[in-house]
């Protein structure tokens, strides 16, 4: 578990950021979330943890709502509830980031301009602003020195580290990773989960989908387990590396923990 | 070979001012139906159903549709019965017509030229977009189109060298292009046809071999790498 401040611990146990309440998805006939209740408080770092299948990065996607989500579900963030589309919703993404798989970052643009597009786009911050704020961005995830280069002249490692400090540079109330790091090769991984790390002990809020067991231990407030589209267990780390409940949990702890 | 050099001292100078016209006919109709192309683009990516709706339904009725008859459709029906001009000179006005109707009809190629580009994009693209907050237009504009249009450089290439060629079909309209001019010349100068056709083919060539060569080496400069 992470050193926190006394401050994001007290805040962590009232102040709830992100809230699901019913939320229910089909792919077709699959059903991908089932009933979904969930509350991440703020400054908490949440673990998203289950198989392939299991729902875990629909959910990550659900809450800034890349994916819709059926009716009668509702998802909100800082207690205002996200519309299911327009103007409002795209204002409202902004404040919740997103880092994915595949990075994503705009292939034709420079890291810096990776970076500056939403703050000068989006926030309506000055050229000049946007662009001083994401060199200190891209000097705290250790690329400030390739902002000129194109995405596809970076390391994986660093494309992701770009596209993290391009989903600050949104100054978000909480970030979301899908997988941040199993596109990686894996002497690439440790760079990202250290930037990550860092986040988590300054307080970020985060939802983390990820099979790194490690940084779940150290980083994690709380593991959500899921299987099939539901939530199984939810805990903290420790209870839940060593004492899960269900035989599914364990399977998968079974088959991930004996390499 | 006295007999062509007859054709060419009666002709000779004409003929670079009707090759002149399909120039202009091919650039100004380049530039509209271009714009209009990306304009149908946008509705047919557009989260709005009832604009894809629009897109479609144009793209499938132009496209479909022979370009005399578009031609004839401004020429017989807007002009001739509604009374639309668009310029007191006559010559201006068909000019105008031809470029509208030429311009129409090669939207929807374009359209289905620039969307064949946005596949190449990445959906993760339009996600990473969404989630720092961007709406549909300045998503499709900042991010989409700036990479569709670069991986759509050699099917646009295409549609140029089309809309060149059928720049002639603006003989329809009246407009004195090189076909018209041709169409005279073999009337003539029967006696040295195959010289005659054989003039405007190379003439075409000169025009659509550069096209081919230069969207070739845009669209390997400009690829986006990944």
């Amino acid at each position: 578990m992470t050193q926190r401040t006394p401050e994001a611990s007290a805040a962590a146990e009232t102040d709830a950021l992100i809230q699901l309440q019913g939320v229910n998805k089909h792919f077709g006939d699959f059903h991908a979330l089932k009933d979904i209740d969930l509350t991440i408080p703020r400054g908490q770092v949440a673990i998203v943890l289950g198989p392939s299948g299991s729902g875990k990065s629909t959910l990550c996607r659900t809450i800034n709502r890349l994916e819709t989500i059926d009716d009668g579900g509702r998802i909100l963030i800082d207690g205002k509830p996200l519309p299911a589309e327009g103007r409002e919703l795209a204002r409202l993404r902004a404040e919740v980031g997103m880092v994915f798989q595949s990075f994503n970052l705009f292939a034709h643009k420079s890291i810096l301009d990776n970076v500056t597009l939403g703050p000068i786009r989006v926030k309506g911050k000055k050229k000049a602003a946007a662009e001083a704020h994401a060199m200190e961005l891209l000097e705290r995830v250790g690329v400030a020195h390739q902002a000129k280069k194109l995405p596809a002249q970076l390391s994986g490692g660093q494309q992701q580290r770009v596209a993290i400090a391009r989903a600050l540079a949104m100054e978000p109330k909480a970030l979301l990773f899908d997988e941040p790091t199993s596109a990686l090769d894996p002497e690439m991984v440790q760079e990202v989960l250290d930037v990550m790390v860092g986040l988590a002990t300054e307080g970020m809020t985060m939802v983390v989908v990820t099979h790194e067991m490690g940084f779940a231990r150290k980083a994690g407030d709380r593991v959500i387990f899921m299987a099939d589209g539901a939530i199984l267990e939810d805990t903290d780390p420790e209870s839940f590396f060593t004492n899960p409940q269900h035989d599914r949990a364990r399977d998968f702890l079974g088959k991930i923990l004996t390499h | 070979m006295e007999s062509l050099t007859t054709l060419f001292e009666q002709y000779g100078s004409q003929i670079p001012v009707a090759f002149w016209m399909n120039i202009k006919l091919t650039v100004l109709a380049a530039i509209g139906s271009f714009v209009l192309g990306v304009v149908l683009a946008l509705f047919r990516i557009s989260p709005v159903a009832s604009l894809r709706a629009v897109g479609t339904a144009y793209v499938h009725l132009v496209r479909n549709t022979p370009l005399t008859i578009i031609m004839l459709i401004g020429v017989l029906a807007v002009w001739g019965q509604l009374k639309i001009t668009f310029a007191d000179d006559f010559t201006l006005n068909f000019f105008i017509f031809a470029v509208i109707s030429l311009s129409l009809y090669h939207a929807a190629f374009m359209c289905e030229a620039i969307r064949s580009g946005v596949n190449t994009v990445p959906q993760g693209q339009a996600e990473a977009a969404r989630a720092i907050g961007l709406g549909f237009l300045p998503a499709a504009r900042l991010v989409i189109l700036p990479q569709a249009l670069r991986g759509a450089i050699t099917p646009i290439g295409n549609t140029l060298i089309a809309l060149t060629k059928n720049t002639t079909v603006a003989a329809a309209a009246s407009v004195a292009e090189a076909s018209v001019l041709m169409k005279t010349m073999i009337e003539f100068r029967p006696d040295v046809m195959v010289a005659i056709f054989m003039t405007f083919a190379v003439g075409f060539c000169l025009i659509v071999i550069p096209i081919g060569l230069l969207t070739t080496w845009a669209s390997d400069r400009l690829a986006v790498a990944r």
